[in-house]
């Protein structure tokens, strides 16, 4: 059986070429010469990309090939324009160039050298995905704990631009809930299994359409009341569509019940909904919400741009991307200073001035290549609680890249989430990778031999007939 | 630096981008457009799926392969079922392949599933139980030609 890790290494220097090129040009635009160091951040990137590489050769020797190459053509990218960032910034205050390590740019860098030693360490560690399923209530507490964290925590210590979804720590903040979404899927994933016969089987038809008993809503119905209370305490419509989602579309995964979408998203309208026409009458918690909303229906209104935290970052996205057109500016060549929060929220905004609708759309189709990727070693995977891990982390990271990019083309309201392994910030980039690892785990164990449950199993060993299939409720659960 | 040299390095940077993009659709492009092998994201036994190379299902020879399911106890004796590549429900329920009126059968009670050529009994969560000649059946488990599947007083067969 073929495992294609060559096929990797290739791609893998092709994205990096691709780095090296993007800083290139950029020097190219903003000194008006390529000075003899461009190539640094690149190869020091490269190098970092190509351990993981190794540890996957070893230890998933199986896994997907286009995982690893895809997202680090899009961290390399990230990496490469935070540098062109502060390189406007010390050309435009008379500063030499900025060093390899130097800025947010530098920051990135070494946020990613830490991320893929995690991702390493959870490749190395986790040699065989279902072991993660023992700890599945251990993991779902922990989720909702980190969920919770920021609520419960005075606005001092947790609040960023209105949004309560931080950990301040003196100079150093991080974002529990990037990490609760890896424990809730495998929680979810978990508990879904075991329920899922229940689920599907229960029913009434109403309207040609299997609805489940009332009693098995439970579930459901608490889920939404969880990330109602994130909407209103913690001030994110994102995070609370990104669980609500997650929740909905493992269950629909586990179910194959179209019923579980219709009702989810009905109850999340719903909920949406109220939220806002209690925000307009009553205020208080809601009023976030209401002016979120308001900014969004009308971002060109002169009244919303002028008012203290209104569309002026919305309009200034929005006008970046609209200068940027088909092609965009070049890299390097925009001026990516006038988008507030370019950094973070509306690094695509800032990066799309520069490469336009052109080079926009194939950043997008490498992340559609990885939620691909993962759905397919959902299908792939021979267990369920795996199938569903699978599946979950894959919509997890599609919703995430859904509900930013919504947010800053005006298609949903705007919420602070962040562009998956583009924008700075150290959590998102290693709760990503670790995703990225748990994927490649399961991608081995779907495409490697049929009797390997981990990746230590001989290849291409004598099938024999398995005389007793066990379900999915057999196999996997163990207590 | 010549303004030639900026527009060559920004379209090229796109055109490579988008080659990128086309390379990794490449790699997988076996799999990309092989289909879905196995139909339901859920629930599909060890041994079946992605383990199998593309488009080269292993066939169990067809003189060897059951045809028919026979009801050969209970009320339905002597039905006859020609088998083809849909799974088979039994149960009380009206919806199912083979309605048995059977006072110790529940509504969904068992399932037959064809699996590369060899089909897989699997019960469905039933307050009976369904048993494979003595031995009753946990998850899915293959059925050879002949063996008797019991559902309450209902007996069935497959046969070539």
């Amino acid at each position: 059986m073929k495992t294609h890790r060559n096929a990797e290494l290739g791609l893998l220097a092709f994205s990096m070429t691709l780095v090296a090129i993007y800083a290139a040009t950029v020097e190219a635009n903003q000194f008006d010469t390529i000075h003899s160091t461009f190539w640094i951040p690149a190869a020091l990137l490269a190098a970092l990309f190509l351990g993981l590489h190794f540890v996957v050769r070893f230890t998933a020797p199986y896994a997907d090939p286009v995982l690893i190459p895809a997202v680090a053509l899009i961290n390399g990218l990230g990496v490469s324009f935070l540098r062109r960032l502060d390189i406007a910034r010390a050309i435009s205050n008379k500063e030499p160039i900025p060093g390899v390590f130097a800025g947010t740019g530098g920051r990135q860098l070494a946020w990613t050298l830490a991320a893929l030693i995690l991702a390493a360490i959870l490749l190395l560690v986790v040699r065989d995905h279902k072991v993660v399923s023992r700890y599945a209530y251990t993991l779902g507490l922990v989720g909702i704990v980190l969920v919770m964290i920021p609520a419960v925590l005075p606005s001092s210590l947790s609040e960023v631009n209105g949004a309560k979804l931080w950990i301040k720590l003196g100079a150093f903040s991080i974002q529990p809930g990037e990490f609760a979404k890896l424990a809730l899927v495998s929680f979810f994933a978990y508990y879904l299994v075991r329920k899922r016969e229940v689920l599907s089987l229960a029913s009434r038809r109403f309207l040609g359409i299997d609805f489940p008993r009332g009693r098995d809503l439970g579930p459901v119905v608490t889920v939404w009341l969880l990330s109602l209370l994130v909407l209103v305490f913690e001030k994110d419509l994102g995070t609370a569509l990104l669980y609500f989602g997650l929740f909905v579309v493992t269950l629909y995964v586990a179910t194959e019940r179209a019923s579980w979408l219709i009702i989810g998203l009905l109850l999340f309208f719903g909920g949406v909904y109220t939220a806002y026409l209690l925000g307009a009458s009553v205020g208080g918690p809601f009023a976030n919400f209401y002016d979120r909303a308001t900014i969004w229906l009308d971002p060109f209104a002169q009244a919303n741009y002028d008012k203290a935290g209104g569309s002026y970052q919305l309009v200034q996205g929005l006008l970046a991307l609209g200068t940027g057109g088909l092609f965009g500016s070049g890299p390097g060549a925009g001026s990516p200073g006038f988008v507030p929060e370019v950094r973070t929220d509306f690094i695509f905004a800032g990066m799309g001035e520069e490469i336009g609708l052109f080079g926009l759309a194939a950043l997008l189709v490498c992340y559609l290549l990885i939620v691909e990727r993962g759905l397919r070693a959902a299908l792939g995977v021979r267990d369920s609680f795996g199938k569903l891990v699978a599946g979950g982390l894959a919509f997890t990271l599609g919703l995430q890249v859904f509900v930013i990019l919504g947010g800053i083309t005006g298609l949903i309201p705007l919420t602070g989430q962040t562009t998956p392994f583009l924008s700075a910030g150290g959590s998102s980039l290693m709760a990503n990778w670790l995703l990225i690892a748990m994927l490649l785990r399961i991608s081995n164990a779907a495409r490697g031999p049929a009797n390997s449950g981990g990746s230590s199993d001989r290849p291409g060993g004598p099938k024999k007939a398995p005389t007793q299939l066990h379900g999915a409720m057999t196999e996997v659960i163990k207590p | 630096m010549p303004e030639f040299v900026l527009t060559v390095a920004r379209f090229g940077f796109l055109i490579l981008l988008w080659i990128f993009v086309f390379t990794v659709v490449g790699v997988i492009r076996r799999d990309l457009f092989a289909g879905v092998r196995s139909k339901s994201i859920v629930a599909s036994p060890r041994g079946v799926g992605g383990a199998m190379p593309p488009g080269r299902p292993a066939k169990v020879k067809r003189g060897k392969a059951a045809r028919q399911l026979v009801v050969t106890a209970g009320q339905l004796a002597g039905t006859r079922i020609t088998l083809g590549d849909i799974p088979i429900t039994i149960g009380r329920a009206e919806d199912s392949t083979l309605v048995i009126t059977d006072d110790f059968a529940s509504a969904r009670h068992a399932r037959l599933v064809p699996r590369d050529g060899q089909w897989f009994v699997e019960d469905l969560g039933s307050t009976n139980g369904t048993y494979l000649d003595r031995g009753k059946v946990s998850g899915p488990t293959p059925v050879p030609l002949g063996v008797p599947i019991r559902i309450g007083r209902t007996s069935l067969e497959l046969r070539p």
